[in-house]
């Protein structure tokens, strides 16, 4: 093959030639420029987002419960963003009207999430708003939900033999996950996560009402 | 809103002025034969001379054979320039020995982890009582070894060994170096120590706590010094392609990892804008170029030949950076993000077929018509069967980021298969071939059971084909069932099942392989098995003298 033999070496450089300034400089400006765009212009976009008024800050509980989330890797299976009823039928599953920005005024770290092995969960406080089930549905996935292949989490409960003590929020499992002689106390991990997932509710309008006018008017001198 | 039009406007025009340079540079005939730099990484007398200290004796015979008799007659190798690359390889075998025996102790753990997540998607019950183990750590801990560990150690490692002999010269400041890899693999223990306990920043691909992430940021850039360093001492006029990536890509690292992980600067929507912006780059702007410079590396140095254009690279490198860095937001399609964003990340990953096809036209024309070449050489089964999937999971890429087919894949199994022919198929295979490429120059040892070499090969090419078609049917039956309002959601979960088993069953063999590599790495490193190389390795001196008469050092 031709290209075997290295054609003839050119003196001086090239119009084309690489050397490091030229490598340096290349790729740190096209760095810059996508971190702008990817990056900095989101950033200057997003950071007067209001947070809509239906939606509240989350209490010190939920909190700790989305904590609970972050470190189990909840978000490793489920979604937080449902999408337009254009592109999917993300609503006719229940799970709610396409997310804004606004919706995630309080959400640092975001949980947008990129898998659906389980369903999105934006919405799940108000589509099963039930403590009980969701402590169950924790301790015992497929007593509430046949065919789930998610993890039980047994180390965020307490067995006890016998009877529970004062105080103990005992769960209540249906009849055929139940243990008799034995009750499943839920710790407070498990109890902080429950209380995270029935704030996620964002039924309330997307775009929020037009300020009154007389109010948009008061703001000018 | 004038904001996004301009936005747009700037791109579209800058685009169509892209394209005019290429037309303009296609005209005036920028994209024949290599030039002078293509041939740099030869020395004079070397072309036509194969190279691979995988390789055993006779398969060297074999190798020399197939590339032609091109030898014959040829005056060969000059002393003091095998003498020169003899020096070049022992200036780094230290720190490149230390780099990748950390690289394969963390592949073997991050295949464990990665098997043990893949079972526990059909085996829910399984293993539940232990927290650390639960799937939402395990899953992390898989690609965090993965990505910093494994992959992105080996892909220091390669480089660095591949610096001194790029600009033949001996690598300096080895010691900024040698504290780099240590503080990187500490990182990465403690970040994995991190995620088992829950201490997760909970962004993918940036869970270690940023405490943990320092040591990684100052890891990263004092494995770039000595590169720095060395440039500095350069015997070579041209710069060779590899150098270029291997260049940027740790410039890119450092920068990256800094801004995405900087406490308390992102917030809500824009942080995922961020995290994929990111996700993508750590792949497009980090193991791409590292995996690239060693491809194009060693393939014309296994076979002797130069790469079939010079000027091709040129374009596929430059058009690597500008596009692949955009294409972050097509992670979030059908999400509440800016929609200017994602329509610029969609059209830039439809332009990435540009580098691609670079990329795909150089590395392939250079195999072409020496695939025999592939029989004998390990070196290079495995680094041209890595560019051939790098072909495939580009364009597979660039597909997914459609609008269309993205509603389907998105939020599927089709996703993780994708990433992995990327990650797997296309830079573990080549970091695979260039290991087996670099060791025996690092501890002056050949390979000591040269049949553990092919049945690695086969037990991952098997293990990644099971695993990459029975992963990416499911996912796609998985998206149909989805997008599909009548089917309950339940349904989604339940067909994907025996594609997850199929995947487990994959996922073994390929770790079986890996298990295999790590045990012929480290009997390599305990010197079992024959001494058979040495210094006269280089040149043609150790091809059988029936294949050649060209004489070295």
């Amino acid at each position: 093959m031709k290209n075997n033999a290295p054609s003839a070496p050119t003196d001086g450089k090239s119009f084309w030639e690489m050397d490091e300034m030229r490598i340096v400089s290349g790729a740190m400006v096209i760095l810059s420029g996508a971190t702008a765009l990817m990056v900095v212009m989101p950033y200057l976009l997003l950071k007067d987002v209001r947070p809509p008024a239906g939606l509240k800050p989350y209490t010190a509980a939920q909190l700790d419960g989305r904590q609970v989330y972050i470190a189990n890797g909840c978000v490793y299976c489920h979604s937080q963003q449902p999408r337009d009823i254009k592109q999917a039928p993300d609503a006719t599953r229940g799970w709610g009207r396409a997310s804004v920005a606004a919706d995630y005024a309080y959400d640092t770290p975001h949980l947008l999430g990129t898998m659906r092995t389980g369903p999105d969960l934006l919405n799940i406080g108000a589509r099963q708003p039930s403590k009980d089930w969701h402590l169950g549905h924790l301790y015992a996935p497929r007593a509430y939900s046949p065919g789930s292949i998610m993890p039980a989490y047994p180390y965020l409960f307490e067995v006890k033999k016998g009877t529970a003590q004062p105080g103990d929020a005992v769960v209540n499992l249906p009849p055929a996950a139940a243990v008799a002689g034995q009750v499943v106390v839920a710790q407070a991990e498990a109890l902080a996560l429950v209380s995270y997932l029935i704030s996620l509710d964002r039924t309330y309008p997307a775009l929020a009402p037009l300020p009154e006018p007389s109010a948009a008017l008061a703001d000018k001198p | 809103m004038d904001f996004t039009v301009s936005v747009l406007l700037g791109t579209f025009l800058m685009s169509i002025a892209a394209l005019f340079l290429f037309i303009w540079s296609m005209a005036k005939g920028l994209f024949g034969d290599g030039s002078a730099a293509a041939a740099e990484i030869f020395a004079p007398g070397e072309l036509g001379t194969v190279e691979d200290p995988a390789a055993t004796r006779a398969q060297k015979g074999g190798l020399q054979h197939a590339m032609g008799d091109a030898v014959q007659g040829a005056p060969g190798m000059a002393a003091q320039d095998s003498v020169a690359r003899e020096r070049a390889d022992q200036s780094t075998s230290l720190v490149v020995g230390i780099c990748l025996t950390l690289a394969v102790m963390w592949l073997v753990l991050a295949s464990l982890a990665g098997l043990v997540s893949s079972l526990k998607m059909h085996m829910p019950d399984w293993l539940t009582q232990y927290a650390w183990l639960t799937f939402g750590r395990i899953r992390p801990i898989h690609l965090n070894l993965v990505a910093y560990g494994w992959c992105s150690l080996a892909g220091i490692g390669v480089a660095i060994w591949l610096v001194p002999r790029l600009l033949k010269t001996e690598l300096v400041g080895a010691k900024y170096a040698l504290t780099g890899g240590a503080l990187w693999s500490v990182g990465v223990f403690l970040g994995t120590v991190a995620i088992a306990m829950g201490y997760s920043d909970g962004l993918e691909w940036l869970e270690y706590p940023w405490q943990i992430d320092i040591l990684l940021v100052v890891g990263g850039a004092l494995v770039g010094f000595p590169l720095w360093l060395t440039l500095l001492q350069r015997k070579v006029k041209h710069l060779y392609v590899s150098v270029w990536y291997i260049a940027a890509g740790l410039l890119w690292f450092p920068v990256l990892f800094l801004i995405a992980n900087f406490p308390g600067l992102h917030f809500g929507v824009q942080q995922a804008t961020m995290n994929w912006w990111f996700g993508h780059n750590v792949l497009g702007l980090w193991f791409t170029p590292l995996g690239l410079a060693a491809a194009y590396y060693f393939i014309p140095k296994v076979l002797g030949k130069p790469i079939y254009s010079y000027n091709l690279s040129l374009l596929g490198f430059w058009s690597l950076a500008f596009f692949y860095s955009q294409v972050g937001g097509h992670h979030l399609i059908g999400g509440p993000v800016p929609s200017w964003l994602i329509t610029i990340s969609i059209v830039q990953s439809m332009m990435m077929v540009i580098p691609v096809f670079a990329v795909a036209v150089n590395q392939h024309m250079t195999v072409l018509g020496n695939f025999r070449a592939l029989i004998y050489s390990p070196t290079l089964r495995f680094i041209v069967l890595g560019a051939m999937m790098y072909t495939a999971a580009s364009i597979q890429g660039s597909m997914q980021a459609l609008r269309s087919v993205n509603t389907l894949t998105h939020f599927t199994h089709y996703t993780v298969a994708h990433a992995h022919l990327g990650l797997y198929g296309f830079f573990t295979m080549i970091m695979f071939g260039s290991i087996y490429f670099i060791m025996p120059r690092v501890m002056n040892w050949e390979w000591p059971y040269p049949r553990l070499i092919s049945l690695h090969f086969w037990l991952v090419l098997v293990g990644f084909a099971i695993y990459f078609i029975g992963l990416s049917i499911g996912g796609w039956l998985q998206g149909l069932a989805m997008l599909d309002a009548k089917t309950p959601f339940m349904e989604s979960v339940k067909l994907t099942l025996p594609y997850l088993k199929a995947r487990s069953v994959g996922g073994s063999l390929m770790t079986m392989g890996h298990l295999v590599f790590a045990a012929h790495f480290f009997a390599m490193g305990w010197k079992f098995g024959p001494r058979r190389l040495g210094a006269a390795l280089l040149g043609t001196s150790l091809i059988p003298s029936r294949f050649t008469r060209g004489a070295a050092a």
